[in-house]
């Protein structure tokens, strides 16, 4: 697959892996005197998902990221690494929760093509409110609101592949439970998110296109085994609008093990199958991602 | 249903199955029974002494009573042959302004002190699945 080479967008200050994001992550484990823990059991914050928010790996969740429990603030980092056959994923999150019932958070993404020197960045800022329930003690499910606006940065080559818009918002509701004791006496994570989007590739090919400007209506479902406190494995499924003539996209799956290291720092390792993207098929590779978080 | 939902549905199906049925008094005994559960307690009030977030609820608390009835709470709850002989939940904790953070680290201290007495998790998991419906009972009275 060729791509127009159409002069790209010369406001380019490439940002791989910022320094700042990786000095803080470091921070956040290595002062001794802020060992402050949350009081969230282990494991019930979730991770941060590529886009910066709490959830799996690419599904937001309605649980709030980190360990703040009631009246407590908790800080969350995340580094991530998506490398399937033809392009690589970078992204890094930054993300500030209250009460265990607010969550604004901060994502930048770094999408880049092999053997191209094309790189397609995106910034995404996310705000997520618990509405009701509790994921761990209630028996409804926690159920939380979403609103993200995502702003693609390096436009030149979705305009010319018909995408029409760079910025946009996406809204989502999830409701995320975990079930004690629920397959073979393990605790069972279940979420389902139903989102509104015109993302195309979750917006870094930009929003909407020319032939098909609405918003749709995407399901995403993740589901994680507890094996232990500290250990789980997850499977996620992801809906993906495919509104752009120029190339179909697939929806998205991934199956993960996670480690709770402890209340500061866990880490995720999984497989990913992206399906097509730009005419590229079969993109699937592996998943990496850390995450570092501090209550106060 | 794609790859996923049949993974979902075999792990589904799989969690009704049980190698043998489970006894009454399964969960008693996977504690350690009466030593077992005593241990635990002790344990908890040790952890709780020392949580400076959570002590402060017990400083007027007899301490003996609540231990001996926290005793007969967990026997009874997991099927051990014990009357639980203090008040509701709700009654016993209205009040004290327990917040989720206080009631977090209650559980948090719980489960370290399941691990270090080797709780195996299938109980570990009963024994939370049991004690979670109480938290609405006990916070923000």
């Amino acid at each position: 697959m060729v791509y127009p080479t159409k002069e790209l967008d010369t406001d380019r200050r490439p940002h791989r892996c910022p320094v700042w994001l990786s000095s803080l992550s470091c921070i956040l484990l290595c002062i001794p005197s802020v060992q402050a823990a949350g009081s969230k059991v282990i494991g019930s914050g979730g991770a941060t998902s590529i886009d910066g928010m709490a959830g799996g790996g690419i599904v937001p969740w309605a649980v709030i990221n980190g360990y703040a429990s009631s009246d407590q603030w908790s800080l969350t980092s995340a580094l991530s690494l998506v490398n399937v056959d033809d392009y690589q994923l970078h992204s890094q999150g930054l993300s500030l929760s209250y009460d265990n019932r607010w969550e604004l958070s901060y994502g930048q993404q770094q999408f880049s093509i092999d053997q191209t020197d094309v790189q397609l960045r995106q910034q995404i800022f996310a705000a997520k409110y618990k509405l009701a329930g509790d994921v761990l003690y209630d028996v409804m499910p926690q159920v939380s609101i979403g609103a993200i606006h995502k702003k693609q940065r390096d436009f030149a080559l979705p305009a010319a592949i018909g995408v029409t818009d760079s910025a946009d918002q996406e809204f989502y509701l999830a409701a995320s439970k975990i079930y004690l004791d629920a397959v073979f006496g393990r605790n069972l994570l279940l979420n389902y998110t139903l989102r509104a989007s015109r993302a195309q590739q979750t917006g870094l090919l930009g929003f909407g296109s020319t032939s098909d400007r609405s918003y749709q209506w995407c399901h995403e479902w993740s589901a994680v085994l507890l094996l232990t406190h500290q250990l789980a494995i997850g499977a996620e499924y992801k809906q993906k609008p495919d509104t752009l003539d120029f190339a179909a996209e697939d929806d998205w799956r991934d199956v993960f093990v996670g480690w709770f290291v402890n209340k500061h720092l866990s880490l995720v390792a999984g497989y990913v199958d992206l399906g097509s993207i730009a005419g590229k098929p079969q993109q699937d590779g592996y998943y990496l991602a850390l995450e570092t978080t501090w209550a106060f | 249903m794609g790859i996923l939902g049949r993974w979902l549905l075999v792990v589904l199906l799989l969690s009704g199955c049980q190698s043998k049925p489970e006894t009454p008094d399964w969960l008693y005994q996977q504690l350690g029974g009466s030593p077992g559960v005593t241990q635990l307690v002790d344990g908890l009030l040790v952890k709780i002494e020392h949580d400076p977030q959570i002590v402060h609820h017990f400083r007027d608390t007899d301490i003996a009573r609540f231990r001996k009835l926290l005793i007969e709470q967990i026997c009874q709850l997991s099927g051990g042959p014990c009357q639980y002989s203090g008040a509701s939940m709700q009654e016993s904790h209205t009040g004290f302004q327990i917040t989720a953070a206080d009631f977090d680290n209650l559980v948090n201290h719980l489960i370290a002190v399941m691990t270090a007495q080797q709780v195996p998790m299938a109980a570990q998991n009963r024994l939370l699945a049991l004690l979670a419906p109480m938290q609405r009972d006990v916070i923000n009275r």
